[in-house]
């Protein structure tokens, strides 16, 4: 199956990624990042540490489940709910710009559930969306604010994105479903 | 899952462990500023009380509200049960108005089973007659697991009134199965015919019950229930089986002290147990909110076949 970004490939985008976030905010000031589970999340903490690194502090972050905020729940079959596991946002993102972080931006309905979410915790300053890969096909009217890598794909295809802290490596592939 | 949870065998050990997780992220969404998520949007479900409850309606009414559910407390003291309506008939007149869930609560053992086959919507037992009232030990093992990291193994010792007790049957069920080492002590006047069969240790003396134990779960002297004199006074039963800081020092250093509610200070714990260090008594009324908007949210609220 073709491998559309290896290791190396997506350690430099987010470094390139971490960049684009301190020009466009003017430093990290006020910055939050919050995750979504799965892969958002060690993404997230990647990019918290990089931010670290160029700027000298700690930028807070936090993980988000959207499964309650799916616009899917309760229309499947019986006893194939899906797992809810913890949110937890250890920080107040009252005025606060947060980045939200997930791996692959599809048709954006995460992305929805996601923002209903996070606006429950308070009302941020702003929020900005970070995808290692946008994959096209949106339902919604949405866009991130960085992209990692703007990959063409078919429906019939499916965007895997392997990250170390689960799966043991890194590597984004395009499988033929 | 099944389509209703009337007794703790109605779930296999899997789903225990996946209410049990579900459960501490439901938690998590009672410390938010907004209260809500919008799992349940659109479902209506009816709370039928049929014995006075406190923790366990509360409970599931902020259950549901948390899950955006719409609910209605059926209060029966007003209801057409007071001019003869059989528990069958009030259930179809509801069903008639499509109902998700019917969140049932009887004196009667097995009333969810019937209510189970006459009706569509999905039934939670809130606890039956002597019968069942899983959601408590869901909240109760969730409580042990938090504190004890696991529950294989541990000894949990259950005291009092083991005759009238649904709590005491569907923990039994539950723990035993997820690999405790139950004990179970009372008069034997209390002490139902055959338990040592469900796989638990029987001792009317509670200094050899108490020995060691990692968990002890007092019940509640049910006297609304007690046709006959089971024991003599209620003072001769705190002297011989009611929770003193003397026989909690025979347990583990670690030990924790639950009861389900309501509590009957003096008769079967001490009020010094019941406020002391190792009481998590008000620990389970917290955890009870979150097992139930997890049952909720597992069961789902859709029909059987959708």
């Amino acid at each position: 199956m073709p491998i559309v970004m290896d290791a190396d490939r997506i350690g430099r985008t987010l470094t390139r990624i971490a960049h684009e976030i301190l020009e466009r905010n003017r430093g990290i000031d006020d910055l939050a990042l919050v995750g979504i589970r799965t892969r958002g999340v060690p993404l997230a903490r990647r990019l918290a540490e990089m931010l670290r690194d160029i700027q000298g502090h700690d930028v807070p972050t936090g993980t988000l489940d959207i499964t309650l905020y799916r616009d899917d729940l309760m229309r499947t079959a019986v006893g194939a709910q899906p797992v809810v596991r913890k949110t937890d946002i250890p920080f107040s993102i009252d005025d606060k710009r947060i980045l939200l972080v997930d791996d692959v931006l599809y048709t954006g309905r995460t992305i929805r559930a996601a923002l209903d979410a996070l606006i429950e915790f308070g009302r941020p300053r702003a929020i900005q969306l970070v995808v290692l890969v946008d994959r096209g096909h949106r339902e919604l009217p949405i866009k991130a604010d960085y992209v990692g890598k703007n990959v063409p794909t078919s429906v019939g295809q499916s965007v895997q994105v392997h990250l170390t802290e689960i799966d043991g490596r890194d590597e984004v592939e395009i499988l033929e479903s | 899952m099944k389509k209703d949870l009337l007794s703790i065998s109605d779930l296999t050990t899997d789903e225990i462990y996946r209410v049990l997780d579900t459960t501490e992220a439901m938690r998590e969404i009672g410390r938010r500023p907004i209260k809500k998520v919008p799992a349940l949007r659109g479902k209506t479900v009816v709370n039928l009380f049929y014995e006075p409850s406190t923790r366990t309606r509360t409970s599931f009414e902020i259950a549901e509200k948390r899950l955006s559910a719409d609910t209605l407390g059926l209060a029966v003291a007003s209801s057409s049960t007071t001019k003869g309506e059989t528990l069958a008939d009030t259930a179809l007149n509801l069903e008639a108005m499509a109902p998700d869930m019917i969140v049932l609560r009887h004196a009667s053992s097995g009333a969810g089973h019937l209510l189970s086959r006459i009706c569509r919507s999905r039934i939670i037992n809130a606890g039956d007659g002597t019968h069942e009232h899983p959601t408590q030990a869901l909240l109760d093992a969730f409580t042990i697991r938090e504190h004890k990291k696991r529950i294989d193994g541990l000894k949990v010792v259950i005291v009092g009134d083991l005759l009238h007790s649904r709590v005491l049957r569907s923990n039994v069920l539950l723990l035993t199965r997820l690999g405790a080492e139950v004990w179970v002590c009372g008069p034997a006047t209390l002490v139902p015919t055959g338990i040592e069969q469900s796989g638990v240790r029987v001792s009317t003396s509670i200094a050899e019950a108490v020995a060691g134990a990692d968990v002890i779960m007092m019940l509640r002297i049910q006297q609304e229930r007690m046709q006959g004199a089971f024991f003599p006074s209620l003072r001769e039963y705190f002297q011989t089986f009611g929770m003193t800081a003397a026989r909690v020092a025979l347990a583990k250093p670690d030990v924790i002290i639950m009861h389900p509610g309501p509590m009957n200070r003096g008769v079967e714990i001490a009020s010094d147990v019941a406020d002391g260090p190792f009481s998590v008594i008000l620990e389970q009324v917290a955890n009870g909110v979150a097992v139930r908007m997890a049952v909720l949210y597992l069961l789902g609220g859709g029909q059987e076949g959708d």
